[in-house]
C-alpha cells in the first residue's frame, strides 16, 4: 500500500496547506513553497516509515484547526495554528516538519536556488582546497604534550 | 551438521575482520559468522537525491530506527545517550566517521597516574607495533610531527584543510591551543584497490567510492584469499558448553532461519561492547547460572559510551559544508589531566566541516534558528552552508551501574532476548563535558561564529561501546586475561571493544583493533599451549 492511501483526502489537504505556511514561496530568491505539487508528490511518495508519525500530527493539526481544512482558515488563523502545532514540538510534529524539509531541500529547483548543484555527491564528488599549511607552524614548534609513563 | 572447526570468530566487524586476517597465516579451519550480509556501495545513500534523508531511514546510526533484519533492537530508553551501530560484513566501519586516533600511552595507566578506575594490564608501546599493522592494512591518512600525541608515521597523506580547517585552525591559532588534521581511515591517494577521496562529504553512512576504509574491503578480502570462511547472515543465539566447561560451538540461526549447531575447538567474541554481553549473558547454563565467562558477575557492567558535547555556530564565509569528508582536524589541548580544570583525565576535541541543506534545515528548524512562513527562506541562506563545529569526545570512567543487561520482554527477530541498557553520565564526564562546552565556544567565538547551539550529550551518539568484558590479570576484577582469553572458559576469547578498562577520550576503532590484532599474536605465540 503506498503511503499516498494511507493518508486520506483531508489529511493529504491539511499537509499540502502546513507545508506551505513551513516553506511558504518565495518570489524574491525564486523558489516554489513547500506545497509545490511536485514536492507534495514527493513527500507522499517517500513517507515510508515515517507515516504513522505523520498521521499524528495531521491528527493534532485538525485538532488545533476546530476539524476545519487548514487551507479553509483566514491566513492569520492558519498561522495560529501553526505556530501552536510548532510549540507543541514532540516526536509527531518533529517527523512532519522533517519530512517537508527534506523533500524540499531536493527539489532541483530550491537546490539550484541555493547555488549548489542538483545531483547526488557520487560519483563527481566535489572539489576540496587544500588550505593554508603555514597555520600549523606554531603548533609544530610546540614540545610534546602528551604524558609519558 | 557442519564440519567442526579450528576457530569460530563471531561477527565480521573491525575486530573480527582484524582477528581473522590475522590468524589466517596459522592455516587453521577458521570460519566467522556474521549476522548481516555483503554490503552493495552501489545502493550506498550517496549515490542517490535522498542522500540525506535516507540517515533518518535505512541509514540511520540507530539500529532500534534504521530496523533492517540484520539489526536487532535495544532497550536504551533507561539512557540519555542511544546506541548506535552497523550490523554487516563491515560492521561498524560500514558506517563512522573514520575519524582514527589511537589512545594515548596514560590512558592504559589511569590509577597510576590519576588514581581512577584501573590500569590496563598492558600498555601503549604493547600495542605500537599492532597499531602501525592495522594502520596499514587499514590505510590511514595523516601528517606525521604531531605535538599532542606520540610519533606515529601515517602511510597516506593528510586530507586537506579546505575551508572550514583554515578558519578553524585560525580560531585556535588565536587562542594559542594544539590542533592537528585528524588521521583518518580515508584513503588520499590511491591505496591497495581503493581509490583516493573525492570528496562525497557523506561518509559516515559508507562510502560509495570506497574510499572510506571498512573492513568488507580491507580485511576480509585478504582474509578470504587466505582461506577464511565467512557465512553470512548467521545470527548466533548461544555459545554451548562441554562437559569439561569448555566452549563445544555455537548455536546460530542461518541465513533461512534453520537453527544450526557449529562446532569449534576456539571461539572467538567479536560483537561489539553490547553484542558481546549480550551472547555471554545469553549463554547462561546449569553450569554458568550467571552466563558464560561471568564468574564476576562484570560481564555487561562498566558500560563506557564517550558522552560527545557537540558545538556549533555559523561564520560569514561559506564552509566545505557537506562537501568534503567530515573529518577534519583534532585537539588534544585538554587531553591530558590537569586537576585545576575540575575533573581527572580529558577529552579531544574533534572539528567538523559542516553539513548538508538538509540536515541544516532538520537541526536548526528544531533549534528554533529556521522560522516558519515569512523569513524561512533569509534565514536558511544565512545558515545554510556556514555552519563550523567540533565535539569534546569525553572519556567516560567505566562505572559498575552503567551496564548492558537482556531485556525481560525486548526480543529479535529469531526471539533471540534483546539488550537492554541503563546508563547514566559520571560527575567527572559531566565536569568535562562543561568544560568542553566552554571552550569549544571560545573556539567559535575566535571564529567570529554565531548562533551557537549546544547538543550535549548527542542523543544518537553511543558510537563507542566499551568495557562490558574487561581484561585484566586478576580473575576477580575481570572477564578475560591481559591476551583476551576468558578466566572461566580457556578457549573463549573476546577481541572487541567489550575489552576496554577504560575508554580514553578518542574514537576507538583504531585500538580496537590493535587489540585485536595483538590478542591474535598471542594466541599464534601460544598454539600449543593456548588453554594451559
Amino acid at each position: 500500500m503506498s503511503a499516498d492511501s494511507l493518508l486520506t483526502p483531508a489529511q493529504r489537504d491539511d499537509l499540502r496547506a502546513i507545508a506551505g505556511v513551513i516553506i511558504p514561496a518565495s518570489a524574491e530568491f525564486d523558489v516554489p513553497g513547500a506545497d509545490d505539487p511536485a514536492i507534495q508528490a514527493d513527500i507522499l511518495a517517500t513517507l515510508g516509515r515515517d507515516t504513522s508519525l505523520v498521521r499524528e500530527a495531521l491528527d493534532e493539526l485538525a485538532r488545533l484547526a476546530g476539524r476545519q481544512p487548514l487551507a479553509s482558515l483566514d491566513p492569520a488563523r492558519r498561522e495560529a495554528v501553526a505556530l501552536e502545532l510548532r510549540a507543541k514540538g514532540g516526536a509527531a510534529v518533529g517527523t512532519l516538519t522533517r519530512v517537508v524539509v527534506q523533500c524540499y531541500y531536493r527539489d532541483d529547483r530550491v537546490v539550484r536556488s541555493l547555488g549548489l548543484e542538483p545531483r547526488p555527491p557520487y560519483p563527481k564528488g566535489y572539489v576540496l582546497e587544500d588550505g593554508d599549511w603555514s597555520l600549523l607552524d606554531p603548533v609544530r614548534a610546540r614540545p610534546p604534550m602528551w604524558r609519558r609513563t | 551438521m557442519n564440519d567442526s572447526v579450528d576457530v569460530l570468530i563471531i561477527g565480521a566487524g573491525a575486530s573480527g575482520a582484524a582477528v581473522a586476517w590475522s590468524l589466517a597465516d596459522t592455516r587453521m579451519h577458521i570460519l566467522c559468522l556474521e549476522q548481516g550480509g555483503w554490503m552493495n556501495p552501489a545502493n550506498y545513500p550517496s549515490t542517490g537525491r535522498d542522500w540525506e534523508a535516507r540517515a533518518f531511514g535505512d541509514y540511520s546510526p540507530s539500529p532500534n530506527i534504521r530496523a533492517r533484519p540484520e539489526d536487532y533492537p535495544i532497550n536504551d530508553d533507561n539512557s540519555p545517550i542511544k546506541v548506535v551501530n552497523f550490523n554487516g560484513v563491515g560492521g561498524g566501519t560500514v558506517m563512522y566517521t573514520a575519524h582514527f586516533p589511537r589512545m594515548h600511552p596514560s590512558d592504559f595507566r589511569v590509577k597510576r597516574l590519576d588514581g581512577v578506575a584501573e590500569d590496563w594490564p598492558i600498555d601503549y608501546d604493547t600495542l605500537v607495533p599492532f597499531f602501525e599493522e592495522n594502520d596499514r592494512m587499514m590505510g590511514v591518512s595523516g601528517l606525521a610531527g604531531d605535538p599532542g600525541v606520540p610519533p606515529r608515521n601515517p602511510p597516506m597523506p593528510p586530507l586537506p584543510l579546505g575551508r572550514s580547517g583554515t578558519m578553524l585552525g585560525k580560531a585556535v591559532n588565536r587562542l594559542g591551543w594544539h590542533w592537528w588534521p585528524s588521521d583518518t581511515t580515508v584513503a588520499t591517494v590511491d591505496y591497495e584497490g581503493r581509490s583516493r577521496c573525492i570528496n562525497l562529504g557523506h561518509c559516515t553512512p559508507a562510502c560509495a567510492a570506497g574510499a572510506k576504509a571498512s573492513t568488507d574491503i580491507t580485511y576480509w578480502p585478504a582474509a578470504r584469499r587466505s582461506g577464511v570462511e565467512l557465512r553470512t547472515h548467521c545470527r548466533v543465539r548461544e555459545i554451548t558448553t562441554n562437559e569439561h566447561g569448555m566452549a563445544a560451538g555455537v548455536v546460530y540461526y542461518d541465513a533461512d532461519g534453520v537453527e544450526q549447531f557449529q562446532a569449534a575447538e576456539v571461539v572467538v567474541l567479536a560483537c561489539n561492547g553490547v553484542g558481546t554481553p549480550r551472547l555471554l549473558l545469553n549463554s547462561a547454563s546449569g553450569r554458568f547460572p550467571n552466563g558464560l565467562a561471568n564468574s564476576t558477575g562484570l560481564v555487561g557492567k562498566n558500560l563506557m559510551f564517550h558522552p560527545y558535547a557537540q558545538v556549533y555556530g555559523y561564520v560569514a564565509e561559506e564552509t566545505d559544508s557537506n562537501r568534503a569528508p567530515p573529518t577534519c582536524l583534532w585537539s588534544k589541548e585538554f587531553y591530558e589531566t590537569d586537576r585545576s580544570r575540575g575533573f581527572v583525565r580529558g577529552y579531544t576535541f574533534q572539528f567538523g566541516r559542516g553539513v548538508g541543506p538538509v540536515v541544516e534545515a532538520v537541526a536548526s528548524e528544531a533549534k528554533g534558528l529556521l522560522p516558519w512562513g515569512t523569513g524561512h527562506h533569509t534565514a536558511f541562506r544565512r545558515l545554510n552552508g556556514h555552519r563550523l563545529g567540533l565535539s569534546a569526545i569525553c572519556e567516560d570512567l567505566p562505572e559498575e551501574h552503567n551496564r548492558v543487561t537482556l531485556d525481560p520482554v525486548l526480543k529479535d527477530s529469531h526471539d533471540i532476548p534483546a539488550p537492554r541498557i541503563d546508563y547514566r553520565i559520571g560527575e567527572n564526564t559531566a565536569r568535562m563535558m562543561e568544560h568542553g562546552i566552554a571552550r569549544a565556544k571560545e573556539i567559535l567565538a575566535a571564529a567570529e561564529a554565531t548562533d551557537i547551539c549546544v547538543n550535549s550529550p548527542i542523543l544518537y551518539g553511543g558510537w563507542h561501546l566499551l568495557g562490558t568484558a574487561r581484561m585484566g590479570t586478576d580473575p576477580a576484577r575481570s572477564v578475560v586475561n591481559e591476551w583476551g582469553r576468558s578466566h572461566d572458559v580457556k578457549n573463549l576469547f573476546i577481541v572487541d571493544g567489550s575489552l576496554f578498562v577504560t575508554s580514553g577520550g578518542v574514537n576507538p576503532t583504531s585500538t580496537i583493533q590493535a587489540l585485536a590484532l595483538y590478542i591474535a599474536d598471542q594466541m599464534k605465540q601460544r598454539l600449543a599451549n593456548l588453554f594451559d
